[in-house]
């Protein structure tokens, strides 16, 4: 952000831990310039609307500072802050009517003003607004949301469009440094929502006054403001322009919350080269060769072609007419992919796709662990990465025992013959060992990378068939094209159903 | 057939609950001491209420005094545990429910050894009063607690949001928000207070007498000079029957009346 305004409001390292233990909001930094209309995007829990809490004041943050204009504001009452929010379901006042509801805030002002009697003494009075320039203030935050005439009514005889827009009337009559909207336009249905975004980016245009908005709906987000702070679980995962929210997501998680988007595990396989759905596109991004990474494709940047033409070949599966477009769903091998195009493919057509290196999107990716598919043997081994391990079956059922012919027994005594059954398999960095001899590890391959990374080697050994590929951590070097089998230990492998067994 | 004999039913419920406040109410205007025998329609023990107007005074005053101060203490009360969190919370929400099921003479006893436990006098007016409102507020709790729970809990925080604070929200946005579970409760409350036997019984000073307590030693001394009362007290009853029809039907009809004004609105 290269803009010159002065920040209005800054949380430095802000958690918030309530007293159940669950951590709401886990130290978080970012500041907001005055007159910006920013907006918290994020899943519900994801600890937007306790962060908004805690800049309104009802909600005091367990460690950290809340500075509004450079001071600290964090354990200042709410009554006492330059700020009014417009509350989720409105929270009108059911036994004032509408002008008494928005004059609620104006009533309550009292500020002092200085006089000088005859000797030049100053003498320091309280004093109320009149009453005159409540009905004009009021009048001028009615006239504003539409609502002029609508003093009398009560609010109860409102519909919820109207208690939005005077629940906003109450809030922005008493100019408040900073406005804060708790997803305002929830209730709302569609048709109504779409013109209140625009009404309020207007409002927001006139006021000049800061805008802090919270909301779950992406395209809300993209529509109003001009900086989004995307959360997931307590912490940022990115602050920016919409546009750079939606062109250059910072992980998959922002990929796929902001916008339809496909997202594939890929391997950089060289210089602007990555690897994913069988096939090497070139990109835009460098990254080292033979990381893993996530590729991102946002559906209306595949173009599909007649089979063959493109750079990779499949099948479409499904076709839904969405309105402006069709939204249709390509495999390729295993994979699915998402695609939005004005030209209908039919489904069962066979089509190639070509993606442009710009519309290929690289993220650095958390690698933490190993994720296969596999499935289980007869022999109750789990066949995965090319090859085939020894395992525990009796982790997919808790508290289940194999029986002497190989069957499963639940807890509940039921008998279920695990044989072809598709499973998840997850191995840690830590839990894979390598060996030169062939024969002691479940599956073999070459070593084609090998990383220094301070106190340890991250190698990447690749299989033959199908190019899977283990990555391990581990103390012992090794040479590159180093020919290995692969051993993992039978209690690190962890398993998990794809779905349940159909008995 | 069934038909008929859902309304005999009804029938036959209401008679038995409203055929003796009218045989009462008939008696009222019997000139003659005894029940059993009409001598004619008269006015006298109406004209008698004079004799028992010290009864009439202590009850109402009684009444109105502690179901004007249960009313606060309970519904101070219910806002403190609405708003009471964790495990606490819990507890007070639990306990504050126990007084309304317990039996009054219980806590009737229980307040009589708690008196003299203090070194006070076991019959007292102040006592008398500390009965009757730790009778009423428990009730006063139940119906103002609902009206909390529907209150939209985001109320007192819109308040403190636009510059009130927490006194001013609980006056300007709470209590009304409330009033009607209040009032309500106060309602009880009067009502438990004005019928209230036992505990009036066991705490009042000797020769204070409430209307409840005064009807009962009147029947039970019949024959003494306390009986004379007897049939004015046919008399007192009648009115205060008629008092209560009457708040009845227009508390009926003032929420009816609501009710169609919400509706036209909408």
């Amino acid at each position: 952000m290269k803009d010159k305004r002065e920040k209005i409001i800054e949380l430095v390292d802000i958690t918030r831990e309530f007293e159940d233990g669950v951590v709401a909001v886990d130290n978080i930094n970012f500041y907001v310039r005055k007159g910006e209309f920013i907006t918290f995007l994020g899943p519900s829990g994801c600890g937007k609307t306790t962060t908004l809490r805690m800049i309104a004041g009802f909600d005091k943050p367990t460690s950290g500072k809340i500075l509004l204009n450079g001071e600290d504001i964090s354990h200042l009452a709410p009554n006492k802050r330059p700020i009014n929010t417009v509350f989720q379901r409105y929270a009108l006042f059911p036994h004032l009517n509408v002008f008494d509801n928005i004059a609620f805030g104006l009533k309550l002002k009292r500020f002092d003003v200085v006089y000088q009697d005859k000797d030049g003494k100053k003498i320091k009075k309280i004093e109320k607004l009149k009453k005159s320039e409540i009905v004009a203030k009021v009048e001028k935050a009615l006239k504003m949301v539409d609502l002029e005439g609508f003093e009398k009514r009560s609010v109860s005889t409102l519909s919820g469009g109207q208690q939005q827009r005077v629940a906003i009337a109450r809030a922005i009559v008493n100019e408040p440094e900073i406005l804060l909207l708790d997803e305002p336009l929830g209730a709302l249905d569609l048709k109504m929502r779409k013109d209140m975004q625009l009404e309020l980016k207007e409002m927001h245009k006139k006021l000049g006054i800061t805008f802090i908005y919270v909301t779950h709906d992406q395209e809300e987000a993209l529509t109003l403001s001009d900086t989004i702070v995307v959360m997931k679980d307590g912490v940022i995962q990115q602050i920016g322009t919409p546009t750079d929210i939606y062109n250059e997501p910072k992980n998959s998680f922002v990929a796929d919350f902001i916008g339809d988007s496909n997202i594939f595990s890929g391997t950089m396989v060289g210089d602007k080269k990555v690897r994913f759905m069988g096939h090497n596109f070139d990109c835009v991004d460098d990254f080292v060769k033979n990381e893993k990474v996530d590729v991102v494709v946002r559906p209306e940047d595949v173009f599909l072609m007649d089979e063959g033409k493109g750079q990779v070949n499949g099948k479409i599966i499904s076709s839904i007419f969405k309105g402006v477009h069709y939204e249709m769903v390509m495999t390729v091998g295993k994979t699915e992919i998402v695609i939005q195009d004005t030209v209908e493919r039919k489904v069962g057509e066979k089509v190639s796709l070509f993606i442009k290196p710009n519309d290929i999107h690289i993220m650095a990716k958390n690698f933490s662990s190993n994720k296969y598919d596999g499935y289980i043997t007869k022999k109750n081994t789990v066949c995965f990465g090319d090859g085939e391990f020894e395992c525990d079956v009796t982790q997919l059922y808790p508290n289940s025992i194999l029986d002497e012919e190989g069957y499963l027994i639940t807890e509940n005594g039921e008998k279920i013959d695990l044989t072809d059954v598709d499973v998840n398999v997850e191995v840690g960095l830590k839990d894979i060992e390598i060996s030169d001899d062939a024969d002691l590890g479940g599956a073999i391959g070459n070593i084609i990378s090998i990383i220094y990374k301070g106190d340890h080697y991250q190698l990447i050994v690749r299989t033959d068939e199908n190019e899977e590929d283990f990555v391990l951590d581990t103390e012992d070097t090794w040479n590159e094209n180093d020919r290995v089998s692969v051993i993992i230990p039978k209690e690190k492998i962890k398993l998990s159903l794809k779905q349940e067994i159909k008995r | 057939m069934k038909k008929f004999i859902k309304a005999s039913y009804i029938f036959i419920v209401l008679a038995f609950i409203y055929i003796p406040i009218f045989i009462l109410i008939i008696a009222s205007f019997n000139s003659e001491r005894v029940m059993g025998v009409w001598g004619n329609f008269s006015l006298v023990w109406y004209a008698e209420l004079g004799k028992v107007k010290d009864v009439i005074f202590n009850t109402l005053l009684l009444a109105i005094v502690s179901a004007t101060i249960a009313t606060i203490i309970g519904t101070l009360g219910a806002i403190g545990i609405y708003y009471s969190k964790g495990r606490a919370g819990k507890v007070v929400k639990g306990m504050s429910q126990i007084p309304v099921v317990n039996s009054e003479v219980v806590t009737a006893c229980a307040l009589v050894m708690l008196f003299i436990i203090l070194g006070l006098s076991n019959r007292s007016i102040f006592g008398l009063y500390v009965g009757h409102i730790i009778l009423c507020a428990p009730f006063v709790v139940l119906s103002v607690m609902p009206k909390l729970k529907q209150m939209d809990s985001s109320l007192y925080e819109a308040a403190l949001d636009l510059g009130a604070t927490p006194f001013q929200a609980l006056f300007k946005v709470i209590l009304p928000e409330i009033l009607p579970g209040i009032f309500t409760g106060f309602m009880l409350s009067i009502t438990l207070s004005l019928d209230d036997y036992i505990i009036t019984a066991m705490l009042a000073p000797l020769g204070y007498d409430t209307i409840s307590t005064a009807v009962y030693k009147a029947l039970a001394h019949a024959t003494e000079q306390s009986g004379k009362t007897i049939p004015i007290y046919r008399a007192l009853t009648t009115i205060i029957f008629v008092i209560t029809l009457i708040v009845v039907l227009a508390m009926n009809f003032v929420s009816k009346k609501k009710d169609a004004d919400g509706k036209r609105e909408v």
